[in-house]
């Protein structure tokens, strides 16, 4: 594989890219101003809701926690969406999702991992146990490093796609143990109380500023992701004209 | 296939000499344990099983890199890519067995020796051999996809590392259970090392196939 024909490859399937462009530049604004909105709304959810009887104030931590958590292992399942996408389709624009999402996703589970420590050092005693939930999302965070790692390595984004992808694919088996491990073995981790077949069981007034919390962090998430998309894209661009610079430069001081 | 075994067997154990460096390591790893905690039998005794183990995934890793990089520096990688679908998932899983064969294999073998060293019981030493048999192909099958990732880079070995170990910890901690449930008696055996035989067999499905896709997405 020469280095024109991929820089061809890459010119004829920016039509699609382009699309983008436009499209998440016109819905960008609407929804950075949801984000922010919806995020003011539910701190102050957040800090009007009733303390904890047992808690105390410390509940308050679990309304930036939860949603956070929630958010690392949706980023991950985006990731290997947009994996699938690489592989069966080679779609372009899917490695840029992939590749785009994985800051974020680290970024969302260290904030859950530190506000999860946080809070358990005056409830459990302790900053840190080794037990299987904490240690699964553990997991999650080393990989959201290695492949960040990996794209580092690679400087030709085109190449780091498939492997990247076929890694993401390779590490979402972790997804279900995060999710399952508190039913799976006895941790000190509480199991599920929202999302389970009976109703959640934690009460309204600390559900629904709990629920805003979340959507306000899906929102952050896709205005972050599109954002770190869009930029991704003008990045693999500015790299490709330059290869095209350089080629006709090359060629031009060649006889 | 079998002449791809062989092949490999033979470059393993007779040029640069894999196997012996793996082995040679995994000694280093568990001599060194002494030295940093303190001769302390008793303790030493009681953390021998998990002290193998964690040599055991370190020595099974020092190769991993070498799994394709060698292949493709002569050329014979892209022969192997080449082929059909099924035949490069063949040629991955049957280059994987080799790598356990050359480096896994002798592992088991020397646990013996350093449960000695670890002042471990007869019985802890034959767990620990048992689990290590049974958890070490894990090691290389899913390794081979880290191998097969990072086939193309210059300075891959330390990123392979990095990338299979998160996924080798289901097999540390299982490993080590059973290792532990042997000895300590109400603990059962059996449900760990079941479960650690169920990763080893799903990754011996999954690692060859995700690798033959590595191989297949870095090639062209």
């Amino acid at each position: 594989m020469s280095d024109t024909t991929a820089s061809q490859g890459w010119f004829t399937s920016l039509a699609n890219p382009t699309r983008f462009l436009a499209l998440s530049g016109r819905v960008l604004p609407y929804l950075a101003a949801a984000a922010v909105i919806t995020s003011v709304i539910g701190l102050y959810m957040s800090f009007t809701a009733p303390e904890d009887y047992q808690q105390g104030i410390t509940v308050r931590i679990m309304f930036i926690h939860v949603p956070a958590a929630w958010l690392a292992m949706m980023c991950y399942s985006v990731m290997a969406v947009a994996s699938i996408g690489t592989l069966v389709w080679r779609h372009p624009l899917a490695d840029v999702a992939a590749k785009s999402a994985l800051p974020i996703g680290a970024a969302f589970t260290f904030l859950s991992l530190l506000t999860g420590s946080l809070w358990g050092r005056p409830m459990w005693g302790t900053w840190w146990v080794w037990d299987a939930r904490l240690t699964s999302v553990f997991v999650l965070l080393l990989m959201y490093l290695g492949l960040m790692a990996l794209h580092k390595a690679m400087d030709d984004p085109a190449r780091a796609a498939r492997p990247a992808a076929v890694l993401t694919l390779v590490g979402f088996i972790n997804i279900p143990i995060i999710k399952f491990s508190v039913d799976w073995w006895n941790t000190l981790h509480q199991p599920a109380s929202v999302i389970r077949l009976d109703g959640p069981t934690i009460h309204a007034s600390m559900l629904y500023p709990l629920l805003v919390m979340a959507i306000a962090y899906t929102l952050i998430f896709f205005t972050l992701h599109f954002m770190a998309m869009r930029n991704e894209i003008w990045r693999r661009r500015v790299a490709a004209m330059r290869r095209q610079a350089a080629q006709s430069i090359g060629g031009e001081t060649r006889p | 296939m079998m002449a791809l075994l062989k092949r490999d067997l033979a470059i393993a154990t007779r040029s640069g000499g894999a196997a012996m460096l793996g082995v040679l390591f995994f000694l280093a790893v568990v001599a060194v344990i002494p030295f940093g905690i303190g001769p302390d039998l008793n303790l030493l005794s009681r953390i021998g099983p998990a002290i193998l183990w964690i040599g055991a995934l370190l020595a099974s890793l020092l190769g991993l890199d070498r799994l394709f990089q060698a292949d493709r520096e002569d050329g014979s990688l892209d022969m192997l890519v080449m082929q059909d679908w099924f035949g490069l998932v063949a040629t991955v899983f049957v280059k994987s067995l080799a790598h356990w064969l050359a480096t896994g294999l002798p592992l088991v073998l020397a646990a013996p020796l350093l449960g000695l060293l670890m002042n471990m019981t007869a019985l802890s030493t034959g767990a620990v051999m048992l689990t290590l048999l049974a958890g070490t192909p894990a090691i290389s099958f899913i390794g081979a996809v880290g191998a097969a990732i990072a086939v193309a880079l210059p300075r891959g070995g330390l990123l392979v590392s990095i990338l299979v170990l998160p996924l080798a910890i289901p097999i540390l901690i299982f490993g080590v259970s059973a290792s532990y449930a042997a000895v300590t008696d109400p603990d059962p055996f059996l449900p760990p090392f079941m479960i650690l035989s169920a990763i080893t067999l799903f990754f011996a499905a999954l690692g060859p196939v995700a690798a033959a896709a590595a191989l297949k997405g870095a090639s062209d």
